[in-house]
């Protein structure tokens, strides 16, 4: 039963490394940032949720106790991982309206803060095209 | 057992951080190299945890969560000043 039980953690961690390698693999590779995005937020993290599963199977069975932090780590890292995507997707996409509307100064300037009655980041404002309750 | 296996997922989260770090070195724009910064961070957590194995303690776990919380944090900081070209407004 050990041995099983051992045997599936090795698995876990083999898989584990082999994902993460793969999602770097895949980040440096892929030809734009869009299909970029895929390798890390897809593969890498399936990688380290393999390694976190190992360690909270590895623990318990060699005289450590069971403790939560993995689950946490697990929780935080699957919360935070399309969150980051989305947030580095969007700054791509405003980067690159910026360049098609301006091609000279693409690199130094950055956009000025917009201050009130804007949505938060987006080119639209969901102020003022809100279909949901209908207000102009 | 365990240990050959742990020696590849260690080899493998090695090579692939030296593979985030030639990506962060390259890439074109400023989002890539923010991907690849947080590409990083999650291999870190990756590797930190194996170590925490390999070396037979817990004590590297509460290292492993800090890495994932200031990475995020940090990749969002990043994304919202190109965004916003501010942080805190």
């Amino acid at each position: 039963m050990t041995t099983l039980l051992d045997a599936l953690v090795a698995f876990l961690i083999v898989l584990g490394g082999a994902f993460a390698l793969i999602g770097s693999w895949g980040l440096a590779r892929l030809p734009s940032l869009m299909t970029r995005l895929h390798g890390p937020t897809k593969a890498t993290t399936l990688g380290v949720g393999g390694i976190l599963l190992a360690s909270m199977a590895w623990f318990p069975l060699h005289s450590q106790e069971w403790s939560s932090h993995e689950l946490l780590i697990t929780l935080f890292l699957f919360l935070s991982a399309p969150i980051s995507a989305n947030m580095i997707a969007k700054a791509y996409i405003h980067r690159r309206f910026r360049r098609c509307s301006a091609p000279e100064d693409v690199e130094t300037e950055l956009p000025a803060p917009p201050g009130e009655g804007t949505d938060w980041a987006t080119f639209g404002s969901s102020k003022f095209d809100d279909t949901r309750t209908g207000r102009p | 057992m365990i240990d050959i296996a742990l020696k590849i997922a260690l080899a493998c989260v090695a090579l692939a951080m030296l593979l985030n770090l030639w990506s962060l070195l390259k890439g074109p724009t400023a989002p890539d190299r923010i991907l690849a910064l947080d590409t990083m961070v999650i291999n870190a957590i990756a590797f930190i945890m194996l170590f925490g194995i390999f070396a037979d303690t817990t004590v590297f776990f509460e290292a492993a969560l800090l890495m994932a919380m200031v990475g995020f944090v940090s990749t969002v900081a990043y994304t919202k000043f190109l965004l916003r070209g501010d942080i805190v407004e």
